[in-house]
């Protein structure tokens, strides 16, 4: 995703490396994304999913799926 | 005797040899106070002898701050990924590994990797026009843990 977009940033954290992060983003299982602050991802998802997942705290049209 | 097993050296020689760009990577580390940077250093030692295409430059996380400001790096140790153009110069990959990039994170990193070294996308068109639309700076952050 950070490759197809110069806007997006992307980072790897080892959650045990650092519990302050885990911490701060709640992490209580992993694999565990978070977008911007806002948007918690858990586990593993299809592309698809994940890329909706991902995007829908930026677009206001797009709600978060389930919602 | 290094970390990775001649059966693994083979086979990531193997997936290394799909890269047709160079990538160089900004390894941002200190000698203090940093349990694991040692252990990242023995991990990406063994990199460049399996790939032409892959080369390691440290960064010194207390001396050149301004580098780290620069990639977003805020703690050590880390990893910023460039695709390397032929003139010396850098693309910013924007994918940063934070921690010690060994077990599940290590496969993480060769896929980083061969995706910057120039292997195709794995996302389909449509997440791509997406994810173009994004015109805001956008972080994203995967936690996992080694095992």
């Amino acid at each position: 995703m950070a490759f197809s977009n110069t806007n997006i940033t992307a980072y790897a954290v080892e959650a045990t490396e650092f519990p302050d992060l885990a911490r701060r983003y709640r992490v209580t299982g992993v694999p565990k994304t978070v977008v911007d602050e806002t948007v918690e991802i858990l586990g593993g998802l299809p592309q698809d999913l994940f890329v909706a997942q991902a995007l829908s705290g930026r677009d206001p049209s797009v709600g978060p799926i389930g919602s | 005797m290094g970390l990775l097993s001649p059966a693994d050296q083979d086979r990531l020689r193997a997936s290394f040899s799909e890269m047709t760009s160079k990538v160089r990577v900004l390894f941002f580390t200190q000698s203090l106070d940093c349990e694991t940077c040692l252990h990242t250093r023995h991990i990406l030692d063994e990199l460049p002898a399996l790939s032409d295409n892959i080369a390691i430059e440290e960064v010194n996380f207390v001396l050149e701050k301004e580098k780290a400001t620069q990639y977003g790096i805020d703690r050590v140790p880390a990893l910023a990924l460039l695709a390397d153009g032929s003139n010396g110069d850098g693309r910013d990959s924007r994918i940063r590994f934070l921690g010690a990039p060994s077990g599940y994170e290590f496969i993480s990193l060769v896929h980083a990797l061969l995706l910057v070294g120039g292997r195709a996308s794995s996302l389909t068109d449509e997440n791509r026009q997406k994810l173009a639309a994004v015109d805001k700076p956008m972080t994203v952050q995967v936690f996992t843990t080694p095992t």
